[in-house]
C-alpha cells in the first residue's frame, strides 16, 4: 500500500496531511460547518473577512466553532473585484492574528465569477513583496499560471469551472500542462460538483482540491464531506500508482494458453 | 457644570455619537469587541491593536472592525 502518511502536501514550507481544503461558506449553521470540516479531514479552511456585527454582539463567531490553533485559516478575498480591495482585505486579515498564508481571489465578472487575471497578477506581486504567502485563484491558462509563479505565488489554484457551478473539470489538458510546468502546489479551486471530480483532479496530478459549495449545498453535507475526503485519497493513490497505457483494442485478462 | 460635547463617527457604516476626545479603546470596549479576533481600520489605515489606548477619535472618523466569517 502507498504510505500516504509520508506523502504530505507542503505549502509555503508548511506540511499538511490532508490534500482537501474546504470552504466555510454556505452552511446552514456554524455547527454544521464545523462538523462537515471534521468529517472531511481538512486541515486548511478558507474564511472571509467581513464587518463585525456591532448591533448584535451575541452573534456566534467562527473562531468559537473552528479553532484556528487546530485548523489553518486561509483568509480569502472572495467578493473583491480589484487589486485595491483585495490588498486591503488581506492586510486586515493579517492583522487579525498574524496570518501570512492567504488566498488571493480577484473576480472580474459578477455573473461568471471568473478571475480578473490582470488585477490578480498585480496583487500577487505586491503581496509577495510584503511577505505574504499567496495561494492564487486563477483561470486554467498555463501562461498566466507561469506569470503568477514568476511573480512570487506560493500555490497555483486554477478553477475547474465557474465558482459554485458544480460542473467539474472542464479543461483537463490545460490542468495537465500547468502540472507539467510547475513544481508549486497545484490546487483545483472552484467548480467541483461531486466527489469523483476531486478524484479526477488528483489523478491529473494536482496536489489538492478546494471545495465549498459541493459539500455545503449537498443534500447530506456530512456524507459528502466524507465522500470528498475518500475521493481525494483515492485520486492521489491512483496517480501515484501509475495508470496503465490506453489502447484501442481489447487485451484479455486471462491467459490464452491452456484454453480447452 | 461643563457640558459634555458629543461628536459623530462612523463605525462599520453606522453613525455613532460618542463623547468628544474619547479614545478608541473605550469605544471598542463599549461595543464589547473581542480584540484578539478582529482587525481595525481608522480612516482606511490599519491600527496597531496595541496602540488603541493612545488614539483619540475626531469628528467624522471612520472606523472599520472586521473579523473572519464563513466563506469559500
Amino acid at each position: 500500500m502507498v504510505n500516504l502518511k509520508k506523502d504530505s502536501l507542503i505549502i509555503a514550507n508548511k506540511k499538511f496531511n490532508s490534500r482537501l481544503i474546504v470552504g466555510t461558506g454556505k452552511y446552514k449553521s456554524m455547527s454544521e460547518c464545523a462538523k462537515a470540516i471534521k468529517l472531511s479531514g481538512a486541515e486548511i479552511v478558507t474564511v472571509a473577512v467581513r464587518r463585525v456585527n456591532i448591533t448584535d454582539k451575541n452573534k456566534p463567531l467562527l473562531m468559537d466553532y473552528i479553532d484556528p490553533k487546530k485548523i489553518t485559516y486561509l483568509p480569502n478575498t472572495a467578493g473583491c473585484f480589484n487589486s485595491k480591495e483585495a490588498l486591503r482585505t488581506l492586510r486586515l486579515a493579517r492583522e487579525i492574528g498574524g496570518w501570512k498564508l492567504v488566498k488571493l481571489e480577484v473576480l472580474g465578472d459578477k455573473k461568471n465569477l471568473f478571475p480578473d487575471m490582470i488585477e490578480t497578477l498585480k496583487s500577487t506581486e505586491v503581496l509577495a513583496k510584503e511577505g505574504f504567502k499567496v495561494m492564487v485563484y486563477c483561470n486554467d491558462d498555463p501562461l498566466m499560471a507561469k506569470r503568477l509563479e514568476n511573480s512570487g505565488a506560493d500555490a497555483i489554484m486554477p478553477l475547474a469551472a465557474p465558482i459554485g457551478s458544480g460542473l467539474g473539470i472542464q479543461n483537463k489538458i490545460n490542468i495537465q500542462i500547468i502540472r507539467e510546468q510547475t513544481k508549486l502546489p497545484l490546487i483545483i479551486d472552484a467548480g467541483l460538483g461531486q466527489a469523483s471530480d476531486a478524484t479526477i483532479a488528483m489523478e491529473l496530478g494536482c496536489d489538492g482540491v478546494l471545495v465549498n459549495t459541493a459539500i455545503a449545498k449537498a443534500k447530506k453535507p456530512f456524507e459528502m464531506a466524507l465522500a470528498f475526503k475518500n475521493a481525494v485519497i483515492a485520486g492521489r493513490q491512483s496517480y501515484k500508482s501509475g495508470r496503465i497505457d490506453k489502447i484501442l483494442m481489447g487485451n484479455p485478462s486471462s491467459p490464452s494458453k491452456g484454453i480447452i | 457644570m461643563k457640558k459634555i460635547k458629543k461628536i459623530k463617527i462612523k463605525i462599520n457604516g453606522k453613525i455613532k455619537s460618542i463623547t468628544q476626545d474619547s479614545n478608541l479603546s473605550i469605544v471598542l470596549k463599549n461595543l464589547k469587541i473581542p480584540l484578539n479576533k478582529v482587525a481595525i481600520e481608522l480612516n482606511e489605515e490599519i491600527i496597531d491593536k496595541k496602540k488603541i489606548n493612545k488614539i483619540k477619535l475626531n469628528k467624522n472618523d471612520k472606523i472599520e472592525i472586521v473579523h473572519f466569517i464563513g466563506g469559500g
